[in-house]
């Protein structure tokens, strides 16, 4: 357990030392994609629980990526002004539910404050696991996958087609997310370096929470799950509840990111809610080995960087369909278990956790 | 007292009937075993009474409550925990996180607590890692706490699942083939586990192949053929029986 | 609705479904040899069209198409021989990924070799305007030629797995591979043949239906979920119901456009897969117990 913490100061570590290297070397404009970034690695966290430990496939997180991003952006851009002499608008002004900004026109708005859309979107995200879950996660292999990708393309076409969602443009001028009075998620030029904390803060905050929960009794329920179901059935564990719950928490994790990068970069398209975002986050996930939070944080935070960097070019969807499969054929428990890596590793003397479960 | 009570169970696949109208009582702090050739059903039964399969027609009573239908792990928080003939160890968890297991319906924390690491979980996580070790000192495995259990020695394995199923403090314990692969000295050790574990007081039912064993610990024997009870009586009557030795003796040569 | 546009509508849904239903056959033909489903089908359904369309300036139609179908075949065969054959019983997980990244790795190299336009096959016979009357029902000829190639192709199957000895081979390896191997048969040939064949009657598929759908790179992800929705509703490995429950949701996909905004209508489509998946995972037509014998 001490492991455990000493690996999280790491962490910060890390990312406080990137943050002044950025400002030494006068790269800070590096710090809006690793911001980015850190919001696509919560979506990876969440799915490395649901694929690594509860063993279970969703071709569709990019769906729940959407709603929580769609939810937020359509509820904080939504002008009230029309409706505002009616008597729920006025309630809900009166309990400070409402923001009133003006646009970039100086025309006003009155719209919901970005802390109720966030929980909105989390309420809906849970609800709509909780109704897809039940059903599909009865489903094994295949049928799990096809069954997954086909809610990804049903969220896909629902945002792609329908007005209230933008269609093809999607949803813009979405406006920053006031968490804390002086604190603010936005993508304002002047806040780059808070936002940049901020998203990285809450990517800690996220793999700690993980982190103790692989470790707890949940945890262990879990991986038995995912080792030899009718076993862990025979000892007394509700494995449908467990996949149940491990699915809305992945979709929870996958949403609030969703909500976060929205405010971040002021607006959302379709295309966040395409397969080819889904099947990049599992490519992420195999590239971390699995069941490994260290494993997938790290893939998700190079391979995410470098693609919004715009180091693959326009091979950037061939890139990741070629890591899956090269992945898969010569290492399927992950890159950072290759032999060749579990050298380098010893070279380093950096000691490498035992077992299969990647946390220490 | 009556702790188990099969009242008419049926159960067929297709047009085959594999457990055809059984009845039998299992009474509280015995070894009971289920015998019988192979394909007489007895892992079928086994299967309908932990849950696995749920029966066509008849009644399961365990502890004057109708149990048919639920599923495993229900009948799993009600106090009957099981091995499986073919191992079914957790791979990549220790012995120690294996039978760790076994306390998982006497434990609580979930999601929630697990996430945020509440000082009760961990003060519960330490109780269950302490149950789970007195256990394995009982089982007599402690010094293997730390292997990975699916790396064990097959004989070893067995003792684990044995391990496991009795860290959920069961009040029924059904045992299938317990001794299914297992040499002669690691029978005669998993025969003193299971009277051992009888001696504290749970019940065991026990599906076994092996005459010898059976013949010596339980202190009741069903006989199944072709799906269908033909005799249930103490060892020695059963071995005197004629017509359990012309359908079970006569093809079996134990 | 009136009666001419309602068999307007029969007709398309009878176009489209039954490219469907070979998309479903080929999920099939793979699925029974391998237990794999391939995520790449509806690749083979793009690639076949791109390549005949490529070739057409060069000969005429009819060869651009044979051509175009055997390329498409060796790409299949090539696909097995690289990817799949060597892997000593990978896990039904690992197999997905793979064949999705397969999918998005032809995916991009078909954008990278035609770029992002629609294209389209010429007319068969015609061209776009020409049109057969039957009874105040106007039909494309196009459409004649989907359905009946379609047709044809799908009874040659069934002879090829009812008579031919190299068909009853791939059948034995479906229903046991072990028992098929001990009798001499190659199962891992079998396996790059499934490949081969299922690659072609996508082929062909993607030449017939091109000039009337247009063909572009990113087509086969489409194809591959309806084809799949396809398969499972008429009960995994199962051809023939394959063909019923293609036409009958080519017909419900060509309806719900009347009721629903065409934007909506792959939604639709994948909901009844969900809907099946989660109340019939063995098909319309199937039970469980069917579901485990893996005849073609």
């Amino acid at each position: 357990m001490r492991g455990r913490y000493l690996h999280i100061t790491l962490l910060s570590i890390f990312v406080v030392a990137v943050q002044v290297i950025t400002q030494i070397t006068d790269t800070t404009y590096y710090l809006t994609q690793l911001t980015m970034a850190a919001y696509y690695s919560l979506v990876i966290l969440g799915l490395t629980l649901l694929m690594g430990y509860a063993g279970q496939i969703s071709l569709g997180h990019a769906g729940f990526f959407a709603i929580g991003g769609y939810t937020s952006a359509v509820l904080t851009t939504y002008n009230l002004i029309p409706y505002k002499e009616k008597a729920i608008v006025k309630v809900m002004a009166s309990m400070g539910m409402l923001q009133m900004r003006e646009d970039l026109y100086g025309g006003q708005i009155l719209n919901l404050h970005p802390w109720i859309a966030f929980l909105l979107a989390i309420a809906i995200t849970v609800a709509v696991a909780y109704v897809i879950g039940i059903p599909v996660l009865k489903l094994k292999g295949h049928y799990l996958a096809m069954a997954t990708l086909g809610f990804g393309i049903i969220i896909y076409r629902i945002v792609l087609g329908t007005p209230l969602f933008g269609e093809a443009d999607g949803i813009s001028d979405v406006p920053a997310f006031g968490l804390l009075p002086g604190i603010e998620v936005s993508g304002d030029m002047s806040m780059r370096i808070q936002n940049y904390y901020i998203a990285w803060v809450i990517v800690i905050v996220a793999v700690l929470l993980l982190l103790n929960l692989i470790d707890s009794r949940v945890g262990r329920a879990l991986r038995a799950i995912h080792g030899a179901e009718d076993a862990a059935d025979a000892m007394g564990v509700n494995t449908a509840e467990y996949k149940l719950k491990t699915f809305i928490l992945s979709a929870v994790f996958a949403a609030t990111a969703g909500v976060f990068l929205t405010h971040f970069n002021g607006g959302i398209g379709p295309s966040e809610a395409s397969v080819m975002k889904s099947v990049r986050y599992v490519a992420i996930v195999a590239a971390g080995g699995m069941a490994s939070i260290w494993g997938a944080l790290t893939m998700a935070a190079v391979l995410n960087f470098l693609s919004l960097r715009g180091y693959f070019g326009s091979y950037d969807d061939a890139v990741f369909g070629a890591i899956l499969i090269v992945i898969m054929l010569f290492a399927p428990e992950g890159i950072l278990r290759l032999p060749v890596m579990k050298n380098i590793q010893r070279l380093l003397r950096f000691k490498p956790s035992e077992g299969s479960d990647g946390a220490s | 007292m009556v702790l188990l009570d099969v009242k008419g169970l049926s159960k067929s696949f297709g047009g085959l009937k594999a457990v055809s109208n059984v009845s039998f009582t299992v009474r509280e702090g015995i070894i009971k075993a289920v015998i019988g050739p192979n394909g007489a059903g007895k892992t079928t039964l086994f299967n309908l009474i932990s849950g696995v399969l749920k029966p066509d027609s008849g009644k399961i009573i365990f502890k004057n409550e109708e149990i048919q239908g639920l599923e495993p792990f229900q009948i799993a928080h009600r106090g009957v925990s099981r091995t499986f003939q073919h191992l079914r160890l957790f791979p990549g968890m220790t012995v120690l996180e294996n039978v760790m297991m076994g306390r998982h319906i006497h434990s609580r924390s979930g999601f929630f607590a697990g996430m945020l690491n509440m000082p009760w979980t961990r003060r519960e996580e330490k109780g269950v890692r302490q149950k789970t070790f007195e256990i394995l000192e009982i089982i007599g495995i402690a010094d293997l706490a730390d292997k990975e259990a699916v790396s064990l020695a097959y004989g070893q394995q067995r003792i684990v699942e044995l391990a496991r199923a009795l860290a959920l403090e069961p009040k029924l314990m059904l045992l299938d083939e317990p001794a299914a692969g297992l040499n002669m000295r690691e029978t005669a050790d998993i025969a003193r586990l299971i009277t051992k574990i009888r001696d504290m007081g749970v019940t065991v039912l026990i599906v076994e192949h092996d005459m010898s064993l059976v013949m010596n610990i339980s202190d009741e024997i069903v006989v199944l053929s072709y799906g269908e009870k033909i005799a249930e009586d103490v060892p020695l009557a059963i071995q005197k029986n004629e017509e359990v030795i012309r359908v079970y003796l006569g093809e079996d040569d134990a | 609705m009136s009666v001419e546009l309602f068999f307007q509508y029969i007709v398309a849904g009878i176009t489209y479904g039954i490219i469907y239903a070979i998309v479903a056959i080929g999920f099939n033909i793979i699925y029974n040899t391998t237990g794999i489903i391939n995520f790449a089908q509806g690749e083979f359904v793009m690639l076949g069209s791109m390549i005949a369309i490529s070739l057409t300036p060069y000969m005429p139609l009819l060869l651009a198409i044979i051509l175009a179908v055997i390329i498409t075949m060796l790409i299949g065969a090539l696909i097995e021989i690289l990817f799949i054959r060597w892997l000593d019983s990978p896990s039904v997980l690992r197999m997905i990924i793979i064949t999705i990244g397969l999918s998005i790795l032809i995916r991009e190299v078909a954008l990278a070799i035609w770029g992002e336009n629609v294209r389209a096959l010429p007319y068969f016979t015609g061209n776009e305007v020409s049109s057969i009357s039957f009874g105040g029902v106007h039909i494309s000829p196009q459409v004649l030629w989907v359905i009946g190639v379609c047709t044809v192709m799908v009874l040659i199957l069934q002879a090829f797995f009812k008579f031919t000895m190299v068909g009853r081979q791939m059948r034995a390896c479906a229903a046991n591979r072990e028992a098929a191997r001990l009798c001499g048969i190659n199962a891992k040939n079998m396996v790059t043949l499934s490949f081969m064949l299922s690659a072609g009657i996508g082929a062909v598929a993607g030449c017939v239906v091109s000039p009337i759908t247009y063909s572009q790179y990113n087509m086969g992800t489409g194809l591959a979920i309806k084809g799949f929705t396809v398969a499972i509703l008429g009960g995994l490995g199962n051809s023939m119901a394959a063909v019923v429950a293609g036409l009958l949701l080519g017909t419900i996909e060509s309806f719900s456009i009347w009721i629903m905004p065409t934007a909506y209508k792959d939604a639709i489509s994948i909901s009844i897969l969900l809907l099946i998946l989660f109340l019939r995972p063995g098909g319309l037509f199937g039970s469980k117990e069917e579901m485990t014998l893996k005849e073609f």
